[in-house]
């Protein structure tokens, strides 16, 4: 990621992070000929026990990062995995208390996905409507909460727009009517500090390549006072305390573990750095004209800024935009050409949710790659313009809500 | 995914990017597509006395495949008779911009527009 | 550090797969699903493992599924198929691994079970017996991990075919240790590991004819042709399909070479009186051993032989945690005591004939303590 030759500057963080070098320098101690390696799993020899003391002290870096303890972290395949697992997991479990979830349309598609499959089996899903900001209003949650609501599931930070939920008021307020809270917190560690000793958080959901380790590995928090209880997902073997079967790499997870202690050490003074280039950015682009910010912008994450650059279309712009590596949407989604869900959500217009750009910054961004940056979109956004019959019509003072459009 | 070299050459250099006065007698006026799609496209046409389309013009509103299809309409239909120019079918430019058949949707969006733009000059002459 | 002697619960990762994946951790960087350059980068990486794969296996690319692992395509495939539990069955043998079993007990539907002979192969008639109307699935492993015992596939898809019913392999132990073909066997589905072919552990796959009616059982994402959402592990999966490019190059050295270390051991180890060798009757996979010890408990020979320097295995590792006997021995019909003397050795590519020799030694001195602290503990 650090050598500059004609790459693409990356501003893609929140759809995935490069690994540090200090993390696969721990990663490479479990990889290689004279590695140190062996199934966590072998109980009969020392190859197996140096295994699973790498896996438990990464067990512990991964609780210290949120304040949890070793024994409330359950390893996965990533954070889609975990999601599913406590989602449908939870809700298997405590099918006996009712049928009903509730949860955010700007949540991620591993969320809302798994919610569709408890559909289909019967269960009921209310999905809340953030408020324009991406907020969600306690009020409209709490009227939301049934007798027979089993589980809550709200994102830490979006992945997208970047707002931070009160996740500590929605705890409470779950507490309140003893319904299971679910918190995809893949955006938020190592980027939000949280302490899950004081949350009122009952599951927490959370991705390793996301904070600067591998892909393939994350976890999943499940309380233990009280106790939390779930329905396995992944079966055969009995692995994480029969909660996830299945050998997982130890390198992956001794990454993981590494990247959740640099997050720890560094966040307080990457976050600060972070905040400053991205009201670099934003100091260089609000002069434009029609150019509108998606999501609350103070209750935000330091590396996120989501702006719809009104009259130009997303993808066009991404394709002028080819010397930085950016995206319209979450990269999930991004094959398709749907507008961003979640800004629909935010009741942006048809226009506005077609012309959105995520700029997600790292660790490794500079200020240098933020006035690049600033610039090529400048120059991006005033050529499209110039091609655009929209820009025209409002420039000439035409209100296009009052064209009858032929939607083909 | 990645866009053909043609679709890039459009999308890079448009040809024929502008604006009529649309009140014209000689001028004929064709927006197609939607906001809510993802795609706006205005095509307009200079026709002289013979009936021969003297000049063309689009904007678009959409994604590189759709302006490069609009640019390159903008090239096909000039020095072509009306008739001609409705005859170009969607086929042809996806064929020859090499569009992915994710894409095919915007070479139909320029063949409406060029329909809406001849139907839009014969309504100003009937 | 010991000897390693335990390549069917993972294997030491090979140096060149080591080197394909480093680039993948380190400057490359960037998630699949992204349209922009470092995506597409990725997206081309791991369409390059998925055609290693399917060339090792003789799939075609478009048919492999990558998962997080072995368990997760066993998972996959009991869990994913799509049937109506009311009627449905699925008849699987006694002898799959739990990551089989477990998924196919919560599947809810009824699970026959497939009945093996004393050397652990499942006869056709034990399948015709398992077998009816209404089974949709059956699923039986390739090569077992603990005795080693190889099926003859080719058979049991024949007649698991001549009833209409789809067929899956647990081929995790035999990729990469014996010549075996998706297209050949003529199966519906086929479970790999890369890890227990030198790969990385954290990939998998399922190889599934498409004809398959399957659906996800992890939502939130399209990758893998909807059937697996997640990010892919990158890494790991350009690692897997190194690691099957090199098994495929060097599959018949590599069979060679561990079956001459683990037949001299076979034979010394015969020559001690008191071991009974699992599956010796039948075609086992050539790096594979596994015997019970006459009169000695499992748990102190793993552990004299630990003291000794040796890494071996009782059973499987996934329940090694556990000292009941083996459920794989138990299906054969071993007795019980003999059952839970069971140590399985299976080599690997640098093991050598100083090391079995030395085990050898070790395993002599053990037995020489026969009638002491090692038999007492037995008889507890």
């Amino acid at each position: 990621m650090n050598d500059k030759t004609n790459r693409p500057i990356y501003l893609d963080y929140s759809a995935t992070t490069p690994i540090d070098e200090r993390v696969v320098a721990e990663m490479l101690k479990y990889m290689g000929s004279d590695a140190i390696f062996g199934n966590p799993a072998s109980r009969s020899h020392s190859y197996g026990w140096t295994a699973e003391a790498a896996v438990e002290q990464a067990r512990q870096h991964v609780a210290d990062l949120v304040g949890a303890d070793p024994r409330e972290i359950v390893f996965t395949s990533g954070a889609t995995e975990s999601d599913n697992l406590a989602i449908k997991g939870a809700a298997h479990f405590n099918v006996k208390s009712g049928k009903h979830i509730i949860t955010c349309k700007t949540e991620h598609k591993a969320v809302l996905d798994s919610c569709r499959q408890l559909e289909r089996e019967g269960y009921e899903v209310t999905y809340l409507d953030p408020e324009q900001n991406g907020l969600i209003d306690l009020d409209k949650l709490k009227a939301a909460m049934r007798d027979d609501t089993t589980l809550v599931s709200i994102m830490h930070v979006n992945n997208e727009i970047g707002v931070i939920q009160d996740i500590e008021a929605i705890g409470k307020a779950c507490r309140q009517r003893k319904i299971i809270f679910h918190v995809d917190a893949a955006q938020s560690a190592g980027k939000v500090p949280m302490n899950l000793s004081e949350l009122p958080v009952d599951l927490m959901s959370f991705s390793a390549h996301k904070i600067y380790g591998p892909k393939g590995m994350g976890a999943l928090y499940v309380q233990r006072k009280p106790r939390v209880r779930l329905e396995a997902q992944m079966h055969g073997g009995g692995h994480e305390r029969g909660m996830r079967s299945g050998t997982l790499a130890t390198h992956q997870i001794v990454g993981m573990g590494e990247a959740f202690r640099i997050a720890k050490e560094e966040m307080a003074t990457e976050n600060e750095r972070l905040i400053n280039l991205r009201n670099q950015l934003w100091d260089g682009l609000k002069d434009m004209e029609e150019v509108y910010v998606n999501g609350d912008f103070d209750q935000r994450v330091a590396g996120n800024l989501n702006i719809s650059f009104n009259y130009v279309e997303g993808e066009s712009l991404l394709m002028a935009l080819k010397d930085l590596a950016i995206s319209s949407g979450s990269a999930c989604t991004s094959a398709s050409l749907e507008p961003s869900y979640v800004l629909r959500a935010l009741g942006r217009n048809d226009e506005l949710a077609h012309s959105s750009i995520r700029f997600s910054m790292g660790r490794y961004t500079t200020s240098k790659d933020i006035e690049t940056t600033i610039k090529h979109v400048r120059s991006a956004v005033e050529k499209l313009r110039n091609l655009s019959p929209l820009w025209d019509m409002y420039k000439d003072g035409i209100d296009l809500n009052s064209i009858k459009w032929a939607a083909h | 995914m990645a866009y053909g070299e043609k679709v890039l050459d459009h999308y890079e250099n448009p040809r024929n990017v502008g604006k009529f006065d649309q009140n014209d007698a000689n001028i004929g006026t064709g927006m197609v597509g939607a906001p809510a799609c993802g795609d706006v496209m205005r095509l307009q046409i200079k026709v002289n006395d013979e009936g021969v389309i003297e000049d063309a013009v689009f904007k678009t509103y959409g994604c590189g495949s759709a302006i490069a299809s609009s640019s390159l309409l903008t090239e096909w239909v000039k020095g072509k008779t009306l008739d001609e120019a409705k005859a170009i079918k969607n086929t042809d430019l996806a064929e020859e911009l090499a569009l992915p058949p994710v894409k095919i949707h915007c070479s139909v969006l320029a063949e409406d527009a060029i329909n809406a733009a001849v139907e839009d000059y014969r309504k100003k002459h009937a | 550090m010991a000897v390693y002697f335990d390549h069917n619960a993972t294997t030491p990762l090979h140096e060149k797969i080591f080197e394909a994946m480093q680039p993948y951790m380190g400057s490359v960087c960037g998630n699949p699903s992204s349209l922009h350059r470092f995506g597409r980068l990725q997206r081309q990486a791991i369409e390059q493992a998925r055609e290693q794969v399917a060339a090792l296996m003789g799939a075609q690319s478009s048919q492999v599924i990558f998962t997080s692992g072995g368990t997760e395509a066993n998972n996959l495939m009991v869990k994913g198929l799509s049937m109506d539990t009311a009627v449905q069955r699925i008849a699987v043998s006694a002898i799959e691994h739990m990551s089989l079993l477990q998924p196919a007990a919560e599947v809810g539907c009824n699970v026959d079970q497939i009945a093996v002979d004393g050397q652990g192969l499942v006869t056709q008639e034990s399948l015709k017996q398992a077998i009816n109307k209404e089974t949709v699935l059956v699923s039986v492993m390739a090569a077992n991990n603990e005795t080693g015992a190889v099926q003859d596939i080719n058979k049991l898809a024949e007649e698991v075919r001549a009833h209409d019913i789809w067929f899956h392999t647990d081929a995790s132990q035999i990729a990469g240790k014996l010549e075996f073909s998706f297209e050949k066997t003529a199966v519906h589905a086929m479970t790999l590991s890369s890890h227990k072919l030198y790969g990385p552990m954290g990939a998998g796959a399922l190889i599934v004819d498409k004809c398959l009616p399957m659906h996800s059982l992890l939502q939130g994402g399209s990758q893998e042709k909807g059937l697996r959402a997640g990010t892919e592990n990158v890494p790991a999966i350009v690692g897997f399909g190194m690691a099957a490019e090199l098994a495929a190059q060097e599959l018949i050295e590599r069979a060679d070479h561990v079956r001459v270390l683990r037949d001299a051991l076979e034979k010394e180890l015969m020559q001690l009186g008191v071991v009974k060798v699992f599956s010796q009757q039948v075609r086992r996979l050539p790096n594979t051993l596994q015997f019970g010890v006459q009169g000695f408990d499992g748990e102190t020979l793993l552990m004299e032989l630990d003291r000794r320097g040796f890494a071996v295995s009782s059973g499987s590792a996934c329940t090694s945690g556990k000292t009941e006997p083996s459920h794989v021995l138990k299906a054969m019909a071993v007795p019980n005591q003999l059952a839970t003397s069971a140590i399985r050795v299976s080599l690997g590519r640098a093991n050598t004939m100083a090391e079995i020799e030395r085990f050898i030694e070790a395993m002599k001195q053990i037995i020489g303590l026969s009638n002491s602290a090692v038999m007492m503990a037995a008889n507890l």
